[in-house]
Order: structure tokens, then sequence, then C-alpha cells
């Protein structure tokens, strides 16, 4: 594997690099990471510094009785989940600013794609203090026992910022008020709190799975309940047949002889569903560029327009989950996709390709609504786009919508990273702005801006 | 939610009969509920009274973002809350004898809200009375006027942290002895300074003549006096009567002042909003004080829920399950500040030395270091003292004034700091400082300190109001300004001015590494960097916000 990228390496080389695009290159070949998965950190195992620091945290009931803080329900929170966001939404329009926001994310626990922790959230605002003083020595706290000045009790690893304990979410710490709510349900609120738009049908494609019994069969002979057009219909033909109507313009239908097999019934029967249906291909890249915030919006952002998708499909959407460094790989869950550490080097066409190939191999233009959202950092070691926007151009034909974000580093500033240079330069967003959307934010965006951001990618 | 049953009732008969021979001294009315956990659920966010107030905010959770900033006054788990009668919660499920140690516990708190004072101000209502005719206006409102309510309810919420609690106070506390007469205080303290400007050799000989009058005329010695003044200045009566009337109004907090001064709010259709404001405020007040005295109330607590226990001969047998739920709850922390522990070794540390008279006059004198450590006069006065103590220290007097090197290295206490060592990429807690000095500096940063901001009334003019923060070396958090300036001005009906200092942008150095793949791991230098400030004045007018320093 490396003996190719390296042998791409040269390739690129012989092309011609600038010095800056051969430093990121290179930087991204030395890196000895490789792509693991994080484990899920249960518990927390560290102490939280700061909350240690505050001797009103301590209460009666926990530690003297043993209480735990109170669990609610589910159903309880979700329903002022509703009233909270029709406040909110009343708040703008009386001309104050929204406070409530929709809750923090916590990945998803494995083999169970569907829980996604939701957490309302506001702040009440008053002329407070602030705490921090921006040196870089940290607040000090106490503590008791034995050692000297300047020793060293404790160490604890540095919180790694690959460990998604993404989206600006605790480790579950707000325990009692947290939502297990549905990926359909978040979806649901996104939809109606952000006013995301409704996806346009693109046409009804068959399901294969679902069934529904309606009264739509006809049956000669027996059934629920007597269809009287057609019988009619039928006892005339009959009739015509045995020759009981001479004349047209004078029909006497006494005369008539009823057969059997003239009465039609509708009779409930299984159908097959007509549904729309969609499947969604999420690619990431995972090279090492993309250390720390990056990933990190790209995978909320990933998180929250899934769950949308979800909602509005009614859960007839299938996701397929793609990483990509310069080489593209499917996984199978989310939570794959979401915890793989980054690692190698950055190649888009590869990711390009294989939906290509998967689209292709699996059929799926056919029966599928079909969207892309491809998420990076803009930093691509091909320069040009020469192989990316060829397979670009591939799946536009039969893609409803192609959304690429951009995560730019702080470092870099505004539109010069390679993937937004080459994109611009092909003058697809131009062509085809109904296929293709283009989205760049900084990496230190927050949670509205990235709800802005699916906006843009799905309006 | 349910009353205790019978038996555990008598329990807890017999617990007060054991803590008032001890001492401590209650009133008789008490209340204890069991409480399950739907109970919390609806009590937490009410800070434990269920007769507060509704506000939308106590369905949604209050991002506490790990202790950066401070907490809501109030604690949402209290197991006790300051009513009459005092109201306590209880979990079903506790064996008699933790029953019999929380039971302890919640009268050591008990005592310490009737007698600390600087609960003075909650002592004769019935708060829990009080909050149900407050809610029910408030629901009455909010079925009159709608969400406006709850949009007073959030904006004087925003400033309610500014409410004048120490002026309260002093209103209350006035010793009973002096009677000073304020017609004195203004002829001597004002008038013949600011308003006529005599010179020095006048005033003194103002002085010695008032001292002649009280002693030729005894009792009616400032009547003679002033009989005279009457005479020299006679423009002293009336500028006296106008400057009591203006000085009525000194030392109001700015809900008050909003409350009494704002176009938007003498409205007739606005005359509610006054109401709510009330409503909010007091609650505030009632508050303030816990918030203020929890080491002191929890040390307390603990220190008298041990020493009652050990002597209960009740509890016989379970001596080893309350050490290990005491142990648990009392144990000094290898990193970090337990209030329980800390308060309780506290007045343990303090009635140690009381009876060891090391609090006297005499002791003070001493000047040799080896008398001083050997001094013991076995005086017996230490509970005497902390029964003062308790009655006249808050937080911070109490660690200001008790928390010596004695203490803290007699408990091993240290300053815990902590660093990133960026070549093991750990972060490293180390023992900053063992000095009594640094300890007491870093409680006092926790402590609950709300920024002293005050309306400034010669700096208002027309429709302006004009706030300025009183600045001790920490600003205010940026972000905050703006909504609550935004409740301010929908509340006064004009623009909002706000005089507070700032950080002058000191250049940082490049932020490194943790971000980018590209730079290489550096050394983190640690850089002290000069912190200046300056005056700035935010002004919030029709919704906006714009800055100018001054």
């Amino acid at each position: 594997m490396n003996d190719n990228i390296q042998n791409y390496y040269q390739e690129l080389k012989k092309r011609g690099l600038t010095s800056e695009q051969e430093q990121k290159i290179l930087s991204e070949l030395e890196e000895e990471n490789h792509h693991e998965i994080s484990l899920m950190q249960s518990g927390v195992s560290h102490i939280a510094f700061d909350s240690l620091l505050n001797i009103h945290t301590y209460n009666d009931l926990c530690k003297l009785q043993n209480m735990g803080p109170p669990q609610s329900t589910y159903v309880n929170r979700l329903r002022s989940i509703d009233e909270l966001l029709e406040r909110d939404k009343q708040r703008e329009k009386d001309g104050f600013p929204r406070k409530i926001r929709v809750g923090r994310l916590v990945k998803p626990r494995k083999g169970d794609k569907e829980k996604v922790i939701v957490v309302p959230t506001t702040v009440e605002e008053k002329f407070l203090h602030e705490k921090r003083l921006k040196t870089s020595e940290e607040e000090a706290s106490g503590g008791s026992g034995e050692g000297e000045e300047g020793e060293v009790i404790h160490e604890q690893p540095v919180h790694d910022p690959e460990t998604h304990g993404g989206a600006g979410s605790g480790e579950g710490d707000g325990g009692q008020h947290e939502m297990e709510s549905n990926a359909y349900d978040l979806g649901k609120i996104l939809t109606e709190h952000f006013e995301l738009p409704n996806l346009k049908d693109k046409g009804k494609k068959r399901s294969l799975s679902r069934y529904t019994y309606d009264l739509t069969d006809k049956n000669p002979r027996f059934g629920q309940v007597i269809d009287k057009k057609a019988t009619l219909r039928k006892i005339v033909e009959t009739n015509i047949i045995l020759g009981n109507l001479p004349d047209i313009a004078h029909i006497d239908p006494t005369g008539f002889l009823i057969s059997p097999s003239d009465r039609i019934y509708r009779i409930l029967s299984r159908e097959k569903d007509y549904d729309s249906q969609a499947v969604v291909f999420f690619l990431r890249d995972y090279s090492g560029s993309m250390h720390g915030k990056p990933t990190r919006l790209i995978v909320s952002q990933h998180v929250l327009i899934y769950s949308w998708l979800l909602y509005q499909y009614a859960m007839q959407v299938e996701s397929r989950f793609i990483l990509h460094d310069t080489e593209a790989k499917e996984v199978d869950d989310f939570y794959t996709y979401y915890n793989s550490k980054v690692a190698g080097g950055t190649r888009v066409a590869s990711a390009f390709r294989l939906v290509n190939d998967i689209v292709e191999k699996e059929n799926l233009a056919i029966d599928y609504n079909i969207y892309i959202f491809h998420g990076t950092d803009g930093d691509d070691w091909d320069t040009d786009g020469k192989e990316s926007v060829p397979e670009l151009n591939k799946m536009l034909t039969y893609a409803n919508r192609i959304g690429i974000t951009i995560a730019e580093h702080s470092s870099s500033t505004g539109n010069d990273t390679e993937v937004e240079r080459y994109l611009k330069k092909s003058n697809l967003l131009d062509e085809k702005p109904d296929l293709f959307r283009l989205d760049v934010m900084r990496e230190d965006a927050d949670e509205t801006r990235i709800i802005e951001g699916i906006k843009r990618l799905i309006s | 939610m349910e009353l205790i049953d019978q038996h555990t009732k008598k329990i807890m008969e017999g617990c007060k009969d054991r803590a008032r021979e001890a001492g401590l001294c209650f009133e008789d009315e008490t209340l204890e509920y069991i409480v399950t956990n739907r109970d919390l659920l609806e009590l937490t966010p009410k800070v434990m009274i269920p007769t507060l107030y509704d506000y939308w905010v106590h369905d949604v959770e209050i991002l506490k973002e790990k202790g950066r900033y401070e907490l809501y006054p109030g604690n949402p788990y209290e197991t006790v809350i300051n009513t009459r009668p005092a109201i306590s919660f209880y979990n079903d499920n506790n064996p008699d004898w933790l029953n019999v140690m929380i039971f302890y516990h919640v009268l050591a708190h008990i005592d310490f809200f009737q007698n600390n004072l600087f609960f003075r101000h909650t002592w004769d209502d019935d708060f829990s009375g009080q909050a149900l005719s407050d809610k029910r206006l408030i629901a009455k409102l909010r079925s009159e006027k709608g969400r406006w309510v709850d949009y007073v309810i959030e904006f004087t919420r925003g400033i309610d942290n500014l409410v004048g609690y120490h002026s309260e106070l002093s209103r209350l506390n006035r010793p009973l002895s002096e009677e000073r007469s304020k017609r004195l205080d203004y002829y001597f303290d004002v008038f013949l300074q600011a308003v006529k400007k005599v010179k020095i050799h006048e005033y003194m000989k103002e002085i010695d003549r008032y001292n002649e009058c009280r002693v030729t005329y005894s009792g009616h010695g400032e009547k003679a006096f002033f009989a005279d003044i009457s005479i020299r200045y006679p423009e002293f009566e009336t500028l006296f009567k106008k400057h009591l009337k203006e000085n009525n109004g000194a030392d109001r907090d700015l809900i008050q002042f909003l409350i009494k001064n704002s176009d938007v709010l003498k409205k007739d259709d606005n005359r509610w909003m006054t109401s709510v404001m009330h409503v909010v405020r007091k609650t505030s007040l009632f508050f303030q004080p816990q918030i203020r005295t929890k080491i002191m109330n929890e040390g307390w607590a603990s220190y008298w829920h041990e020493t009652l226990f050990l002597q209960d001969n009740r509890i016989k047998g379970h001596e080893v399950d309350f050490a290990r739920v005491n142990a648990s709850v009392t144990a000094l922390p290898r990193v970090g500040l337990n209030p329980y522990a800390m308060g309780m070794r506290l007045f343990q540390y303090i009635e140690d030395l009381g009876d060891k008279g090391k609090y006297d006059w005499e002791f003070k004198k001493i000047e040799d270091v080896d008398i001083r450590k050997k001094y013991n006069k076995d005086t017996k006065k230490g509970k005497d003292f902390i029964f003062k103590v308790r009655n006249d220290f808050c937080d911070f007097m109490f660690i200001n004034t008790f928390v010596d090197q004695d203490f803290v290295s007699r408990n091993n206490l240290f300053v815990a700091g902590r660093r990133l060592n960026s070549a093991k990429m750990v972060w490293e807690y180390y023992v900053k400082s063992r000095k009594a000095k640094d300890y007491r500096q870093m409680l006092i940063d926790t402590l609950y300190h709300p920024p002293h901001i005050e309306v400034d009334e010669k700096k208002c003019n027309n429709r302006t109001l004009y706030l300025v923060h009183h600045f001790e070396e920490r600003p205010l958090v940026k972000e905050f300004i703006a909504n609550t300036m935004m409740g301010i001005e929908y509340l006064w009906g004009g623009p909002v001015q706000l005089e507070t200092s700032e950080v002058v942008s000191v250049p940082v150095p490049q932020d490194n590494n943790m971000n980018s793949a590209f730079s290489m791991p550096q050394q983190k230098e640690i850089r002290e960097q000069e912190v200046k400030w300056e005056r700035v004045v935010y002004t919030m007018e029709n919704r906006k916000l714009s800055k100018k320093p001054l």
C-alpha cells in the first residue's frame, strides 16, 4: 500500500507541485498513524478539572443520601421539546434572539445506529465575571495529602482530539437531562426547527419490501365489496353475446340474464407499495490533514444530514458510508464511519470512483434517489482535479443531489483550498445548481453554521 | 410527596432533644417529606421549593459549562430549605440510623439558617407561603398577558444577581445602641463640608461647640446646638429636608431603580410588570445568603452530625456504617475542594484554638514562636467561640480570617495546578503551593461574587440609563452582555449604556500544534503576559449593541 502511495506521490511530483503542496503531502505521508477505531469511553475516567473547582456543585442529597440525579422519561422530554421550539420561534417574531439550542450529540453506539442523544439547552445570561484570564496557566484547584511543592501527583493523557467525543458533546455528562431519541425524531426536529426544505420527490420508485392491503383488485365471483359499475358492464357484455341487446337505443334491463361470473367484486389484496426511496452516500476524507476540528465538523454535519433524510423519507433511506484517504473503502455502519481515525494522504477522486463503481454494479440509479455528501478539508494531492472532475461529472448524471462541504483550516485564507479551486474552475456549480452544491466553512464553525451549511446543500 | 411515618418522626424528635442539649437553637416546627425520584424531577429546577414560580427555562437544561460560570443561586438538590417551618427531604429507602445522621445534619443546617445574621432578612417571613402567592400571581398574569410575562421574568432574572443584598441586610442589622441623629450627620458630613465649604478651623470650632452644648444642656444639647445654626444658616432646614427626600432612594439596586424610574413601567398597561420584577428580586434575595455561606453551612452541619451522632445512644451497632458514610462525605480529596470537609475541619480547628485560648488578645500579643506553639490555657471556650462564628461570619470572612498556615499545614493542604507536558502529551497535576496565602486566595477566587454594577445617576441623561461596572480585575463575560442589556433596554424603555473594563488585545503568540498536523510539536512555553485594561462603553439602542473605548 505504501508503495502505491509513494508511486502516486512521485507521479504528482513529476506533474509539478508547489513547495506548499509538497509540504502538505510529505507531512501526511510521514505520519505514523493508522486508521483505528477509538474505543468508546463509557465512564468519565479522568478527573474533570473544572468541576472540581466549584464548591457549589456539592449538595446534600447526592452526598449524604446517595441519591443520584433524577432520570426523566424520554416521552416527557420529547413533548416539552416541541413546546420549547414553538416558544423559540415566537421569540424571533417578537424581535428577540433565539435561545434554545437543539442539543448535543453523542456518538451513536455500536450496532445501533438509530440512537442519537439530544439535549435541549439554553443559557441564562447575566452579567457575570469571566473566570479565566487569557493566560496559558490553568486555574488552580485545591488538594490535600503528601507531596512537595512542584511534585507531580497525577497524570492524565490529554483528551485525544481525534476521539470523536464529537460535535461538542460531553461523554453524556449531563446525564439526567438527556433524551434518547431516534435519529428520525432528530430529523423531525431539524426540519421543523431549522426549516430545512423538504426534498422534492423525484418520482416513485418501486419498493420491494413494503406491502399494503388495498381494495383495488377486481375479482369475479367473490370478494368484499361488489363493484357495481364493473358488474353492470360485465352483465351488458354477456347479454350482448347472448343477443339480449338487439337495439342499443332501447335497452330493456329486465330481460337481462345475470350469470354468476358476471359479478365483479373488489377484494382486499396485497399490493406492492410504491414508495420513494433513497440511497445516500456519505463520503469522508480521513486523511492525516483532517486531524481535529475539520473531522468533527464534517462528521457532525453528516449525522444531522442522515437524521434529516431519515425523516424526509420516512425511514426509507439506505445509507452507504465511504471513507477515503488515497484509497477509498466502504464501511458497514455509521459507528465505524464516525470513529475511524485519520491518517494517510488525500485523493478525493478515489472516493468518487468508488461511488460510481457501486452505483454501476448494483444498478442503483434505476430504483433509487441518490444523494452524495462529501466532507473534506479542501486539501487534495490532485491539485487540478484532473481525476476528480471527470468522476464528478459521471456522478452528476444519476445523482439527485451532490453536496460537498469544505471545512477549512483556520490557517488557510479564504478560497484557496485545492478542492474548492478546481471545483469552481470546472464551472459545475454554475451549470448544474440543482444537482451540485458546495459549502465552505471554517473549522471553528458552530452548530448554527453547520445547520446553515446543510440548508445550503439541500435547498 | 408524603410526610414521613410516625416511627421515623419520633426518632427525629429525639434527635431534636439531643441537639438542643448540645446547644443548637432552632424553632420547634419542622416538616419532613419522603421524596421519590419523580418528585425530585419536578422539584429540582425550582431549587427544591415546590411553590416557586414556573418558568420555561426549568424545562431545559441550563448549560452549566462545567463550572465555568457561577451557578444560579441555590443548589438544585438541597436537602433542607430555609422556610418556616423548615422543610427537609428524605429518600424512602434510608435505614433508621442513616436517617438519624441525616437529621442531625439537617438540624444543624436549620440552626445555621436561623441564627446566622446573613440570613436575617429571611427570619420574619415564610418564604414558602410567599412563593406560593407569588406563583399564583405569576400564573394569573400569564393567563392574561401570555408570553410577555416570561419575557419580563427572563429579563429580570438577567439582572437578579445584582440585587442589593448587602444594603438590605444593613437596613436590618443596625446596632440598637447608637442613636445618631440624621440631622447631625447631615450637618457635619455634608452641609459644612460640601455645601458651605468651611475652613478646617471653623469646622473644629463647630465640633467643640457641639460638645459644649452636649455638656451644658445634657438632654437638649442638640436642640440648642441647632437653634443657633438656624440663625446662622437659615437655609439649612430646607436643604436638610431636600437631602432626606433624595437620599431615601439611595442604595437602590438596578431592579429597584428600574421599577421606580422607568418610563415603560410607569404606563398603566405595564404596571403588572413591576409585580413580576418584585417577585424575581425577592426570590434572588432569598437565595443570596445560601450561596454565600456554602462552606460554613456544610461544615457546620458536618461538624454537628458527627458530634451528635456518636453521642446518640440509639445508634449502637451502626458505628461502622456511619463511619463509612461519613468518610465518603467528609474526606479531603486528593485534588479538588470539598466544602463539607473543608468547613468541618475549619470548625474543629477553630474550636481547638478557642479552647487553647489562642483567639484572646493576650495570645496575639505574644511574639515568641515557641511560646505560641505551646500555648494552651485550656479555657474550654471553644464551643462558645464557634457558636459566635456561626452567628456572625459568611464564607469570605470565614476563609479570610481562619485559614492560616497552621490550618493548611495540619491538614496537608496545597494548591494544585495543572500544566501540559507536551513531551509526554499528558496533563500533569502538580503541587503548586503549600502556602496559606495562596490557598486562601484560591479559595476566595472560587467564591460566589457577582460583578458590582451600579446606576450612575449623574451620567444618566434624557432617556439613557448609565451603568457602571466597578472593576475588580475580572472582566465580564462578553457573550452575555448583549442579551442582558437588551433585557434592560426593554424594561427601561430607552438606550442603555454600560461602562466596563476590558483587556486591551495583546497579540497572542500563534496557537500551536493541536489542530494541524503540519507543524512540529513544540514545547509549550508558559508566557506570562502583561494584562492591560481599558475602559469601554457598551451602548444598547434599539436592540443593537455597539462598543467604544472611553
